[in-house]
């Protein structure tokens, strides 16, 4: 078993006070809470974190803990000692709702949370129907073409499951999922009956859905965009270019006089529904090196040919 | 694991109204809960009073969402409401600066 260090995972001292754990609390909770963060292991670092405060904040725990010490040296297995916990009586209210712990937390503390009972729920709970809680929620990150096209996906999801001993624990479950076309991040796939439960009060399963960056596009609502490069005579003179969509490959004509930033609207080509979202190309003005004889006297010919101040807007 | 066959799924915001009762059943919390939201500002229910509110689908995600903020940071509805709000615009802000790139 893997030993956790409480105190690293809080940036803390091993002295710290209440207050300091606390506010270590506070302020990491803010930082790596899931629904805030943009770091990428905010889930796990959260979990980490409310398993950490969930032992540090309670005296009894804490003190248990401590006589742990340092956990054992780098590379050894971690094993609690026999005569763990003796004398001390992890019975305070705490918050272990719906979180789930590691196997360390659980072998430490976990015998005294089965005691209370966990669906106690705290202040938010209290309305247990029977059915609904048997509901899921999960999340997934697709892939654009997924709503493109709406295929099968196969999607494994973390899930909290009860086990045999009234634990709560992670169970990772596996599913061939028809992914509904057009569904947008922020939505959520409902599978009805996949809950957990049997039988007439089986419980749903709902999946909040998130997108993966895509390469090239990017999703605003249904609309999709494109940042097309362009060399400056084609955007100067007009041309017909290859552009790559979801669908295939099409050619657009870029009309003459085109601008850096001009955007160019695809109908119907976004993300499909009733009223499907439409494909925009923004123009980038790609500028050709000079890195040769022949270029340079092309750019001075241009210069020459051509009066052009980019700085009139300017005054200068 | 052996996956199942394959399964249908819905897009849940496409075709969910939800009253008070069944918001807060799906959220496993007290109906008062669903109110105090209402009355935040954070949901939006069509009706006139309470018993017949109707709210859209998308409103699950965002009371799971306002419940998660509120349990893990400790903070009161008002704070909620705020924080909501504001990461809303964030992500209005960081589409247009994709879109500016």
């Amino acid at each position: 078993m893997e030993f956790k260090d409480y105190y690293q995972v809080m940036g803390l001292q091993r002295d710290a006070t209440e207050a300091q754990i606390k506010q270590a609390y506070r302020k990491l909770a803010r930082k790596y809470h899931p629904d805030v963060s943009k770091e990428k292991d905010a889930e796990a670092r959260f979990k980490d974190l409310g398993e950490a405060y969930e032992v540090l904040k309670s005296p009894e725990k804490r003190a248990a803990y401590d006589q742990l010490g340092k956990g054992p040296r780098p590379g050894e297995e971690f094993k609690p000692p026999p005569d763990w916990a003796s004398g001390f009586e992890f019975s305070g209210a705490s918050g272990a709702r719906d979180a789930d712990y590691s196997d360390f937390f659980e072998t430490l503390f976990g015998g005294a949370r089965r005691e209370r009972g966990f669906a106690s729920g705290g202040g938010f709970s209290g309305h247990d129907n029977e059915h609904h809680a048997a509901d899921h929620h999960a999340k997934v990150l697709l892939d654009l073409d997924a709503t493109l096209e709406g295929g099968a996906r196969i999607l494994t999801l973390k899930l909290p499951q009860i086990d045999g001993e009234g634990r709560l624990t992670t169970q990772e479950r596996t599913l061939n999922v028809q992914v509904p076309k057009g569904i947008l991040p922020g939505q959520t796939i409902r599978l009805a009956g996949q809950g957990a439960g049997a039988g007439a009060v089986r419980g749903d399963l709902y999946i909040e859905v998130e997108f993966q960056p895509h390469p090239l596009y990017r999703v605003d609502g249904r609309d999709l965009y494109l940042d097309l490069p362009v060399a400056p005579w084609e955007a100067a003179l007009g041309a017909s270019i290859k552009v790559p969509t979801p669908a295939g490959t099409v050619d657009l004509k870029i009309p003459p006089g085109s601008r850096a930033g001009t955007k160019l609207r695809l109908k119907a080509r976004g993300i499909p529904s009733a009223i499907p979202g439409d494909f925009y190309v923004a123009l980038q003005i790609a500028l050709p090196p000079a890195t040769d004889d022949k270029a340079k006297a092309a750019y001075r010919a241009m210069a020459e040919a051509v009066p052009f101040n980019p700085r009139t807007s300017l005054g200068v | 694991m052996a996956y199942e066959g394959l399964l249908a799924g819905e897009i849940f915001e496409d075709f969910a109204v939800l009253s008070v009762d069944e918001l807060s059943r799906l959220c496993t919390v007290d109906r008062t809960y669903i109110i105090e939201l209402v009355e935040e500002g954070v949901l939006h229910g069509s009706g006139s009073d309470a018993t017949d509110w109707r709210f859209p689908g998308a409103a699950l995600r965002r009371a799971r969402t306002a419940l998660r903020l509120q349990r893990d940071l400790e903070i009161n509805l008002p704070g909620v409401a705020l924080v909501l709000e504001l990461m809303e615009e964030l992500g209005q802000l960081r589409a247009e600066l994709a879109g500016r790139r």
